[in-house]
């Protein structure tokens, strides 16, 4: 289903050429659920956006179900069928919750989908559905309508850059329950999730750990979750809050 | 009433969201004269007997009723300044529409200015709607320079909202307002300038006796080379609190200037104002792209959303 062929990328900082993706190939298959971890600053969101077509490779070459997307718009990415939440999720003043959710479906959504939507992501839709996305939500609020906004474009990969930043314990589970659900209504659907949360690592199929923009360890949850359990790029969602 | 032909028809639905004649009373000017009216038993309309212009009347205690008063202009190089006086009896609670909307196809400047004084009588409730809108593609201009006062008594509430998104050339929209105690005005002001256009909107709102209060909120778009001046005062000279936001978004080579100010006479007057002006963010632009959006569908997105 997407395959990353010598893929690099090269970031100009401070006027200093720094290789964030270096090199990397990659083979991902239908019906996965994928977790990358690895160290801060490893490339992990960076690898996400290359994939989404938000940033552009210096080399190398991205096939999504045997088509070069390298040179894809993210719009003509995401009418493919790829999938973004963001791990920071813009605010705008104005569009309110059912016009990015209408936006995301693509289609004349109705309300009562737009609100099984955000009950999907354990908000009330009556609270939430004719708000404005502004900086009068929390960023766990924000974070929750992001998720819902990938749920609404019943996407063929999902990608999804730290899902679990900004949520409280008790939507931990929640959040699993949503990536369950997920791959149980669409058997094609492959999930990609970044993330360092050893309760998201658990229900991976496959585990890829990316450092210094390469892949260090790839494999399936059995062969690598016991590596790095208790390590930074496996942690307890108790951990930060010590 | 008299016959309206379908670009004036157009005009009205712009302005005024009216596809049929308009329930309750209204008072319908096109071209320069009067083309039909209709009072109630509590809203009258006469005409002015010195100069151009109506009188508006709404007795006392009026509930639920509703006034349109749409302006269309569809000659061109026509050139008309009309006076509208609106009195709004204690108690009342009304909804008030007007609007004006030019169709200019020929050469010459086509310009309305309409001057609307409101008297908002003790404890009255007033929702004054105004849209303003241009079209044709003749070389004369469509010009609008509406003038609003507002006198509120004790306890009476207005809520304004304004609106001009397209085809007006030039505008200077002043508002003047006094309040009396308690007596709360709200404005919601949105614009839109494309081309050549300019837009100036001042506000003068002064807070005269003891809970009274202002807020006053501006949402704009300035495109193309157009230029947009927002300028609003809100003077305290009582224990009173009053807000004036200015937010815009600016594209091409736009420019707006935004300049609120604050003038408080009294030790007890609260006022804020907050101005913020800036173009679409990127990010917002690659957020809406990613939920399958083109750029240029995701401006367009973003805009009316902003100027809803």
């Amino acid at each position: 289903m997407l395959q990353l062929n010598s893929l690099s990328f090269t970031a100009n900082a401070d006027g200093k050429d720094a290789e964030i993706i270096r090199d990397l190939t990659l083979t991902l298959h239908d019906n996965q659920f994928i977790v990358i971890t690895g160290p801060n600053g490893g490339g992990k969101s960076t690898l996400a956006k290359l994939i989404a077509g938000i940033e552009k490779p210096t080399a190398g070459q991205i096939l999504f179900d045997g088509v070069d997307i390298t040179d894809m718009s993210i719009t003509e990415r995401a009418r493919l069928g790829i999938g973004f939440a963001f791990q920071q999720p813009v605010r705008f003043k104005g569009l309110t919750v059912f016009d990015l959710l209408r936006i995301a479906a693509g289609k004349t959504l109705s309300l009562s989908d737009a609100c099984n939507y955000l009950a999907e992501v354990g908000l009330c839709a009556k609270d939430y559905i004719h708000r404005e996305v502004n900086a009068s939500l929390s960023g766990g609020e924000l974070k929750r309508i992001e998720i819902a906004t990938v749920l609404a474009r019943n996407v063929r990969l999902a990608l999804f850059d730290e899902p679990e930043a900004g949520i409280d314990l008790w939507s931990f589970q929640n959040l699993i329950r949503i990536f369950e659900n997920m791959q149980k209504t669409d058997r094609n659907r492959t999930i990609i999730v970044i993330s360092h949360q050893e309760r998201i690592l658990n229900i991976a199929d496959e585990i890829i750990v990316l450092a210094d923009g390469r892949i260090t360890k790839q494999g399936t949850r059995e062969q690598i979750l016991p590596d790095i359990i208790g390590t930074n790029y496996a942690q307890n969602p108790c951990q930060k809050m010590v | 009433m008299k016959q309206i032909d379908a670009v004036q028809k157009r005009l009205l639905q712009e302005v005024a969201d009216l596809h049929e004649i308009p329930e309750g009373a209204y008072n319908l000017r096109a071209n320069g004269e009067s083309v039909g009216r209709n009072t109630t038993a509590n809203i009258d309309i006469q005409t002015k007997t010195e100069g151009s212009g109506i009188d508006i009347r709404i007795k006392p205690g009026t509930k639920k009723e509703s006034v349109h008063i749409p302006v269309v202009l569809s000659e061109s190089g026509l050139k008309e300044t009309v006076y509208n006086d609106f009195f709004i009896g204690e108690d009342s609670d009304v909804l008030i529409v007007a609007g004006c909307g030019i169709d200019n196809c020929g050469t010459q400047d086509s310009q309305h200015d309409g001057i609307h004084r409101f008297y908002v009588g003790r404890n009255a409730k007033v929702r004054y709607v105004e849209k303003h809108y241009g079209s044709g593609d003749g070389s004369g201009k469509r010009i609008l320079n509406p003038v609003t006062e507002v006198y509120m008594e004790e306890g009476a509430s207005m809520e304004m909202e304004m609106v001009q998104i397209k085809g007006v050339d030039s505008t200077r929209r002043t508002t003047l307002a006094e309040l009396k105690q308690d007596a709360k005005l709200v404005v919601r002001e949105r614009l839109m300038t494309h081309g050549q256009q300019t837009a100036e909107s001042v506000y003068k709102v002064s807070l005269n006796e003891t809970g009274s209060s202002a807020d006053v909120v501006s949402r704009s778009v300035a495109r193309d080379v157009s230029f947009q001046k927002f300028d609003a005062c809100i003077v305290g000279n009582a224990a009173c609190t009053g807000h004036t936001e200015c937010d815009s978004i600016i594209m091409d080579s736009g420019r707006i200037l935004a300049v609120p100010s604050l003038e408080a006479n009294s030790i007890d007057a609260q006022l804020v104002h907050e101005a913020a002006i800036g173009k679409i963010a990127g990010e917002q632009l690659v957020k809406l792209m990613t939920l399958g959006l083109t750029e240029a569908e995701a401006e367009e997105q973003i805009i009316s959303g902003f100027l809803k």
